[in-house]
């Protein structure tokens, strides 16, 4: 079906939803595809501001999928080859993907049915459009959950976060904490045996029936940052479930134990490179959260404690982890992060400096960025209230002079 | 019975229970609220002896009221209201010392509960001495309403169980289900408070505030 039919059809069935249509009162509904099928025709009026850009909310939102779709793959590829690399079958690499598409898939299902679903109930008893935001979120929680995560403590989650992180504020846009970190915290204080450990991070069991087996002997699932915080001694040394030792370029490709999209740095960049040169995420505030995890961790190693979380290295502490995922799908958020441009590096920086902080001096938090990236979204209001008031200030004073 | 209750004697026993309940409207003793309610049984006693302790120093300063110099009023209350809680702990401590373990500090704490204090300043300085008692009794039951709602929702959720009995079948759990950990934090009675609020004021309309 090409691009025009598809719009024939939409014409055809506008007038079921228009005002005393047979389905007049699902008109949000056939507004919001729409909307998100095509550009909408209407033009600006001929009196006020006009802004001159068809890059509406919607567009934005596309382009976050778009990136994050080199991560999904990679993903899904990985819990398959996670898989099959535990019960010690040698298949193809279709056959990883395929077990990997199988096991992500209810995850996805479950987390658009159970958001869209309120949004779509909201904005019907609202009377009001239906709001575009869950579309990333609803993509985003999959990626940044194990993939033995029950689906109904997933649709909890998303529905806990959906009406509390989002719908209590106002709705898309009005936000206080990034919804899907919201999810991923009610799971991981709500069932912290399901988001921590050793067991959770491989599916061993079968997806959808496919797949499955027993378990070799020498197996051990536990993340390279798990095995940092539990480590008996004050060597940072970490290996893949066989344990022979992983490096930095082991993290960077990313074919290693973690949540679904947060493994490897390559597929992170890819989707970085998409929102950079786009502009939807701000670079500065990308950047500042790698400066920031990357000075925290330096003063680690050479200050630190003598434990082997504060020996880590510090490139390590960059690959590893969500830490890379967070900096460029999480932190850059443009509802929950600084907005003003200094404000940017301000927020960058803490992200980055208290995930390494919480990594390093809570060995009850193997991993600190949705910790940290939850905090700061409370203080970007904050940051950004004194970097205008700054300004303001020195354009007082400027202006004083000019007069003296 | 008509001379019993008045009108006034009504409203002011009723209306602590919703349309100017201590903890949704006035916002008031929240801290409690949130300690002692991640069990139904601690919930129950503290909602009991608040309003016990509410009800009977409301009497004490409403008979009083007319005697107290008013520079040194708060001292005052301040010993009545320290006299009956240690009285109620004393007597928690004898009959019931699983409960008063569990409440540990929040027994004593009742002294400085905002309800006390706001109810003897705002009404039993200037008002009769059973009409005192009433809106004791009508803002403790208020509070203890709230304690016993959040709690409800906090063990069945959060432990499975209800006064310490299983409520949510085993074959739930064979089949997956998990007790929820986020319950068991003292935050989650704080959304718990607010989904109270929620409901209560989208009912009421006129409670909610522009």
């Amino acid at each position: 079906m090409d691009m025009n039919a598809l719009r024939n059809f939409m014409d055809k069935i506008k007038p079921y939803f228009e005002k005393g249509g047979k389905l007049e009162k699902l008109h949000s509904v056939y507004d919001g595809f729409e909307t998100f099928l095509f550009v909408p025709t209407t033009t600006a009026p001929k009196y006020g501001s006009h802004i001159h850009d068809p890059v509406d909310t919607k567009r934005t939102m596309s382009t976050v999928i778009v990136a994050l779709v080199p991560a999904l793959l990679f993903g899904m590829y990985n819990v398959g080859y996670q898989h099959y690399l535990a019960i010690g079958q040698d298949v193809n690499f279709w056959t990883e993907f395929l077990f990997g598409f199988l096991a992500v898939l209810p995850y996805i299902v479950v987390s658009y049915a159970v958001g869209l679903g309120i949004e779509f109930i909201g904005a019907q008893i609202k009377g009001e459009e239906i709001q575009e935001g869950f579309l990333v979120t609803g993509f985003l929680i999959p990626l940044i959950i194990p993939i033995n995560t029950p689906l109904w403590m997933v649709a909890v989650a998303t529905a806990f976060a959906v009406i509390f992180a989002k719908e209590v504020f106002g709705g898309t846009g009005m936000n206080i904490f990034n919804v899907a970190l919201v999810a991923r915290a009610f799971l991981f204080f709500g069932y912290p045996t399901h988001m921590s450990g050793d067991s959770v991070w491989i599916r061993t069991g079968t997806a959808l029936g496919f797949g499955g087996g027993n378990v070799v002997d020498a197996f051990s699932g536990a993340t390279p940052l798990g095995q940092i915080a539990t480590a008996s001694t004050s060597v940072p040394h970490i290996t893949d479930t066989f344990g022979h030792s992983l490096g930095f370029w082991d993290g960077f490709v990313g074919l290693i134990p973690g949540s679904v999209g947060e493994t490897s740095i390559i597929a992170i960049m890819l989707g970085a490179f998409v929102l950079l040169i786009t502009e939807v995420a701000s670079w500065k505030t990308m950047l500042s959260v790698f400066f920031g995890g990357a000075l925290m961790g330096i003063v680690f190693n050479l200050f630190g404690p003598d434990t082997a979380a504060a020996h880590f290295p510090w490139y390590n502490h960059l690959v590893f982890g969500g830490f890379a995922f967070g900096a460029v799908f999480m932190a850059t958020d443009p509802v929950t992060s600084a907005r003003t441009e200094k404000g940017k590096w301000i927020y960058g920086l803490l992200i980055g400096c208290l995930a390494i902080i919480i990594r390093v001096l809570n060995p009850g938090y193997a991993e600190g960025m949705m910790l940290a990236i939850l905090l700061m979204n409370i203080f970007a209001p904050l940051i950004d209230f004194y970097v205008v008031d700054a300004n303001v200030k020195k354009r007082i004073s400027r202006a004083q002079k000019s007069i003296q | 019975m008509s001379t019993l209750l008045s009108k006034k004697s009504r409203q002011v026993l009723l209306g602590p229970l919703s349309k100017n309940n201590p903890i949704t409207i006035q916002v008031l003793g929240i801290c409690s609220a949130l300690a002692v309610t991640a069990k139904l049984e601690p919930a129950l006693v503290m909602g009991i002896s608040v309003t016990i302790i509410v009800a009977f120093s409301n009497i004490i300063v409403s008979l009083v009221r007319n005697t107290i110099p008013n520079r040194i009023r708060i001292i005052v209350q301040l010993v009545v209201v320290a006299a009956l809680v240690t009285i109620v702990s004393e007597i928690l401590k004898a009959f019931a010392y699983d409960v008063s373990v569990q409440l540990s500090v929040y027994v004593g704490l009742i002294i400085t509960n905002c309800i006390l204090m706001g109810r003897l300043e705002a009404f039993a300085m200037s008002n009769s001495p059973w009409e005192s008692f009433l809106d004791g009794l009508g803002n403790g039951f208020g509070y203890a309403i709230i304690l016993i709602i959040v709690s409800f929702f906090r063990e069945l959720f959060g432990s499975g169980t209800l006064l310490g009995y299983n409520i949510i079948p085993q074959s739930f759990f064979n089949v997956g289900y998990m007790n929820n950990g986020l319950m068991m934090m003292p935050p989650m009675a704080l959304i718990l408070v607010a989904c109270i609020i929620w409901v209560h004021r989208a009912k009421n309309k006129e409670l909610q505030e522009k």
